[in-house]
């Protein structure tokens, strides 16, 4: 592949850049070849019908799925691919990895550990750091989300939006380049979403790399640099927040969009459209 | 009646080094095929194929023989072909071989029932292999298998009963000894059987803990 000074240039910049991704499970495509890149600080938040392939996407970010064609960088280093286009080692691949955070739809975290243990786990244990600075680190992460009262309770004990407060601080803890968020509301009683949603918002705005797939609207609205929005495994559309919501380009944007805005909970999205 | 755990109980020495016998072999075998069986079971958890037949095969070959037989085949058939060891070896060898087929698979059952989520986050966060397993996968497992790998503790020890007939002094073979030479053939094993009782007590209380540390996580 031939590529422009210009685009070498670019994909140094970015922090995440991805490029002509395709993926397929047996005879289904999932993504078809998706190219985008992320800036430091930015805020993205991929949209799209379910199904569209944003998860699948997200999860070929970090190589958790293979992707079957195309790259991925991250601060300009190919992930999962050698230079020579070998699948890295699983030393290699989990190097890389401790490089991007993940949150999760169900939360993921370890059960046979605390709290604190899983916020202090993966720095310690792959990133070799030490318990004392791990664990000084992980008590700040924990009072930022809220739950300095919880360091030695077991995650079975903790509500929806306790366990995925957790998530995140689990994921700052390994300070990651960029963090890919998957869905980390779905799971949650409504009750529980502001309590996430506020966390995610100021960690937008003190200008960490997120890489959110939601249906918040009102989130990628306010908090969003950019909104992707994907249909079918392919890149349907990509704008400001502002111009997306307000006057979307597609039919198929248009079509999601409606369909959100009649689903209750989302006023805002029906005044923008109408 | 009465006479006779008399005589049993004048011959106590025996029977307590009997039992002490059976604790070690009991212990060794049971830490040691946990360690192994933990071992076995990351490789029949793996997706690539040689090792994983490998390991099934071995773990369907041993469920399938009689422990008798397996210390049999060690003590005895072993020395064909040239490998023998003492009765202790063969003893504490065939308990530590036999078990680990079990405890591998009482883990890989554990696995089966487990949700795939940690494990995946795990591997986002930088895990791989052994450190995976070891941090992530096992804890898990030995937590919700502790009752199924108790029940295991116990046959460890009740198997390790057929050793009596490789010459090991353990329990078994003390209250035979004693039943022989004074021809108390009751009191001598309902006495080893109150003692092997006792033990699985012991074994239950360790099981009872590890639940009360699996509830706290669940």
């Amino acid at each position: 592949m031939n590529l422009s000074p210009d685009a070498l240039d670019e994909r140094e910049r970015a922090v995440l850049s991805v490029s002509s991704v395709s993926k397929s499970f047996g005879a289904l495509q999932v993504l078809k070849d998706v190219t985008f890149s992320v800036a430091r600080g930015e805020t993205v938040c991929l949209l799209g019908p379910s199904g569209s392939g944003k998860s699948t996407l997200l999860r070929c970010i970090n190589w958790l799925e293979r992707p079957d064609a195309g790259r991925v960088f991250l601060e300009g280093e190919q992930v999962g691919l050698t230079a020579g286009g070998l699948s890295m080692s699983d030393r290699e691949l989990s190097s890389m990895r401790t490089r991007i955070g993940m949150v999760f739809q169900h939360f993921a975290l370890w059960p046979h550990l605390t709290v604190l243990q899983n916020v202090m786990e993966a720095p310690v244990h792959v990133q070799g750091r030490s318990k004392r600075e791990a664990r000084e680190q992980a008590e700040g992460l924990l009072a930022r989300v809220g739950l300095s009262d919880k360091l030695d309770v077991f995650p079975a004990r903790l509500s929806g939006g306790q366990k995925q407060r957790v998530g995140i601080a689990r994921a700052l803890a390994m300070r990651p380049a960029l963090i890919l968020f998957d869905e980390p509301t779905s799971a949650l009683d409504p009750e529980l979403v502001g309590e996430v949603l506020t966390v995610m918002r100021d960690l937008a705005h003190e200008g960490m790399t997120m890489i959110v797939v939601t249906h918040e609207m009102s989130f990628a609205r306010e908090a969003a640099n950019r909104v992707i929005f994907m249909d079918h495994g392919a890149i349907v559309e990509t704008g400001r927040p502002e111009t997306f919501f307000r006057s979307p380009t597609t039919d198929r944007a248009r079509q999601f969009l409606l369909r959100y805005a009649s689903s209750p909970g989302a006023a805002g999205v029906a005044g923008a459209l109408v | 009646m009465i006479h006779d755990f008399t005589v049993v109980w004048t011959e106590r020495s025996l029977m307590l080094s009997g039992l002490a016998n059976t604790v070690i072999l009991s212990v060794l075998s049971a830490v040691c095929a946990l360690f192994l069986g933990a071992m076995l079971a990351m490789l029949l958890l793996r997706r690539n194929k040689a090792p994983v037949v490998a390991a099934r095969v071995f773990v369907d070959a041993m469920r399938c023989t009689p422990f008798l037989l397996f210390a049999y085949i060690v003590y005895y058939g072993l020395p064909s072909l040239g490998i023998s060891f003492d009765n202790w070896s063969s003893g504490l060898l065939a308990l530590i071989i036999y078990n680990t087929a079990y405890m591998a698979e009482i883990l890989r059952g554990a696995a089966a029932s487990q949700p795939p989520q940690p494990v995946e986050a795990g591997m986002a966060f930088g895990f791989s292999g052994f450190g995976l397993y070891r941090r992530i996968v096992l804890p898990p497992l030995i937590l919700s298998a502790g009752p199924v790998v108790g029940n295991q503790v116990i046959q460890i020890i009740k198997d390790s009963a057929f050793l009596t007939i490789i010459a090991l002094p353990e329990l078994t073979h003390a209250a035979s000894s004693i039943q022989s030479r004074h021809y108390v053939p009751f009191a001598a094993f309902i006495s080893a059987v109150l003692l092997y009782w006792a033990l699985c007590l012991v074994v239950e209380t360790g099981v009872t803990a590890v639940g009360r540390r699996a509830d706290a996580r669940r």
